[in-house]
């Protein structure tokens, strides 16, 4: 008698499973179709996405690097390749100059190299965005971006001229309707654009100078 | 599936076959080591592969198994296939560099591994860290000790044969990915602790998020039960299955949710108590059963636990910085000398061992892997059981394979 009492306590756990599965099964679904529908920007504000270089708050195309190089040394697996800008040329006036202080037997004062970078690559192949660069930038010229959605076939799709890419993103701010904007100094906010924008936008960004 | 007699008629191809000066035609023919894995004493006994593709050995283990029809006589787990030297990593980067690989060692419950290492610098260096972030630590390790036994528990199931339940735990864990993508940025391979701190500071939209989300999943825990723990399939699958005595628990090793299964009270968090565990008020969970059945329990209770233990640390949370003043620059060097740091991960004692020779990167680390010791005593308690069994009993153990093998 017993046993029998157990088997139906025992069956009835399953008619009480499947009782939730109806319930469940009555709720809206929870997950987003993605290539129909995407998540909302703010939920992935806080996300990681490969960084991007920060423009200067009144020239949004330079950036604020100094081409200090921390980072690079920061970086735990290089995908970060800065070099220094080359100094100016000097003008035939200086030219002249020069020459004259070297015929005077004195150290010629040349023009200094400007404290900006003169290519910056990244390799988002290589990077495990742990922030490392991000943290020790000493001018706050590194930020992660929200690109989440990136395609590439190939893996210098993934190589990117930051530099240009700066400048694209200035532009393609430039030539949009101003909302009320308030300051913005990161470029979070526009990072964001429409997933059919970012395949080509990592195509233009393909040049891959550390080759 | 091959007969053993097929296997013996084959033509071996297997050096180890002659060298290891045994009789050529009693060896398998395989790999070096399906070789070494000898036939025992039935001469109508099978050998069998499970893994390194099956689906219910999660990744990549391979586990050598000689059947006598469905009972199987010997296991043996064979490792290394997903061995991404992460030790030797640690001895050319410097401690800072090495953050990342910390994610990656076990991506289930990748804080723990964060903060193992953090604490194993921070001690060896003599970093101090504001109490914001030891708060915060708590926080988001336990948060993560959730999301991972809830994969956990959808994996699981998933070899037992049910579906659905995945979907109701990735459902919530999804919330709380949400919640630790606000203070670490990522969904998965965390890097977010760091030398004196901890990267971000708690958001009031984290806070607010994590003070829904404790009841939230609090009023989720009965359907599990209802659906998952009371179902009298799983019991009868899991029940008395796999039992582990205490003592072959301590011979192995063995830590964590395997440990408290079989009824031995040992979490690193109340055992040597680290950061502000001492604080709170939460209770270690062990079942007397030493089966399957109890290992799944353990780890239903500690989700509970670990909201009691967030509520708390949520409530408390001092005001003040996440970072101290005094962190230092991700090129600081090591003194000389070294340090052991243990934490309790949600696979057992995740222990982070660093010599250094006062140079720029460690001398050497040592990371200490629970489920290492946890899948090391499979091959003593599979034997003689079911072959399905053995699936259930791999389960229970929670392997997380990338761990394993570091």
């Amino acid at each position: 008698m017993a046993s029998i009492f157990r088997t139906i306590a025992d069956l009835w756990s399953l008619v009480v499973g499947l009782a939730i599965t109806g319930k469940e099964f009555c709720r809206p679904g929870v997950t987003v179709h993605y290539p129909r529908a995407e998540v909302t920007p703010e939920s992935a504000a806080s996300f990681r996405g490969p960084i991007e270089l920060i423009g200067l708050d009144k020239e949004p195309a330079k950036p604020r690097c100094i081409a200090c190089m921390l980072c690079v040394s920061a970086c735990p697996s290089g995908c970060i390749a800065v070099t220094r800008a080359p100094a100016p040329k000097p003008t035939p006036e200086e030219l002249k100059a020069i020459a004259e202080a070297e015929a005077r037997g004195e150290k010629p004062k040349r023009p200094a190299p400007p404290k900006a970078p003169g290519t910056w690559t990244y390799d988002f192949s290589l990077c495990s965005l742990c922030g490392s660069c991000v943290e020790v930038c000493p001018v706050d010229s590194i930020g992660f971006s929200n690109d989440i959605y990136m395609v590439g076939t190939k893996r210098e799709d993934f190589v990117f001229d930051q530099l240009a890419r700066l400048a694209r993103k200035a532009a393609a701010r430039k030539a949009e309707p101003k909302p009320a904007a308030k300051p913005a100094p990161s470029a979070a906010p526009e990072a964001a654009p429409a997933p059919a924008a970012s395949p080509s936008e990592t195509g233009a960004a393909t040049p891959a100078s550390e080759a | 599936m091959h007969s053993a007699d097929t296997l013996r008629s084959r033509p071996t191809s297997c050096p180890a076959a002659s060298a290891d000066g045994g009789c050529a035609d009693d060896q398998i023919a395989g790999d070096g080591y399906t070789c070494r894995f000898e036939r025992g004493a039935r001469p109508e006994s099978l050998i069998l592969n499970m893994g390194p593709q099956h689906p219910s050995t999660h990744g990549v283990l391979r586990v050598l198994l000689e059947l006598d029809g469905e009972y199987i006589v010997r296991a043996e787990p064979v490792l290394g296939y997903l061995h991404r030297m992460h030790e030797k990593m640690a001895e050319v980067k410097n401690p800072a560099q090495f953050m990342p690989n910390m994610g990656r060692v076990d991506y289930l419950h990748a804080l723990a591994w964060n903060w193992a290492y953090v604490g194993a610098v921070e001690k060896l260096a003599g970093i101090e860290i504001p109490e914001r972030a030891e708060y915060l630590r708590v926080i988001t390790c336990e948060l993560n000790r959730i999301s991972s036994h809830l994969l956990w528990w959808g994996a699981y199931l998933l070899d037992l044969g049910a579906f659905t339940p995945i979907m109701y735990a990735f459902d919530d864990r999804e919330m709380l990915l949400d919640l630790l993508q606000l203070m670490t940025g990522s969904r998965l391979t965390y890097s977010s602790f760091r030398f004196g701190g901890v990267y971000t500071d708690a958001s009031p939209a984290f806070v607010q998020g994590v003070r829904q989300f404790v009841p939230h999943l609090r009023s989720r825990l009965p359907m599990y039960t209802a659906l998952v723990t009371e179902n009298i399939i799983l019991r009868r699958r899991i029940e008395e299955v796999g039992v582990i005595p205490p003592d072959m628990v301590t011979r192995y090793g063995a830590s964590g949710p395997v440990a408290r299964g079989s009824g031995i009270a040992y979490d690193v968090r109340r055992a040597e108590p680290y950061s502000v565990y001492d604080r709170f008020d939460y209770e270690i969970p062990t079942r007397a059963e030493q089966c399957s059945m109890a290992r799944y329990m353990v780890r239903m209770a500690e989700i509970e636990q670990s909201l009691r233990i967030i509520e708390q640390a949520i409530d408390s949370l001092p005001e003040g910085e996440h970072m101290h003043p005094k962190a230092p620059k991700p090129s600081f060097k090591l003194p000389a000398g070294e340090s052991y740091f243990a934490v309790e991960g949600a696979r057992g004692k995740i222990g982070v061992w660093i010599a250094s020779d006062g140079g720029k990167t460690p001398y050497r680390v040592k990371l200490r892997a629970p489920g290492f010791s946890n899948l090391a005593l499979f091959a003593e308690c599979a034997r003689g059981t079911l072959l399905a069994d053995a699936v259930a009993i791999l389960g229970s153990l929670d392997m997380v394979i990338p761990e394993i093998d570091r």
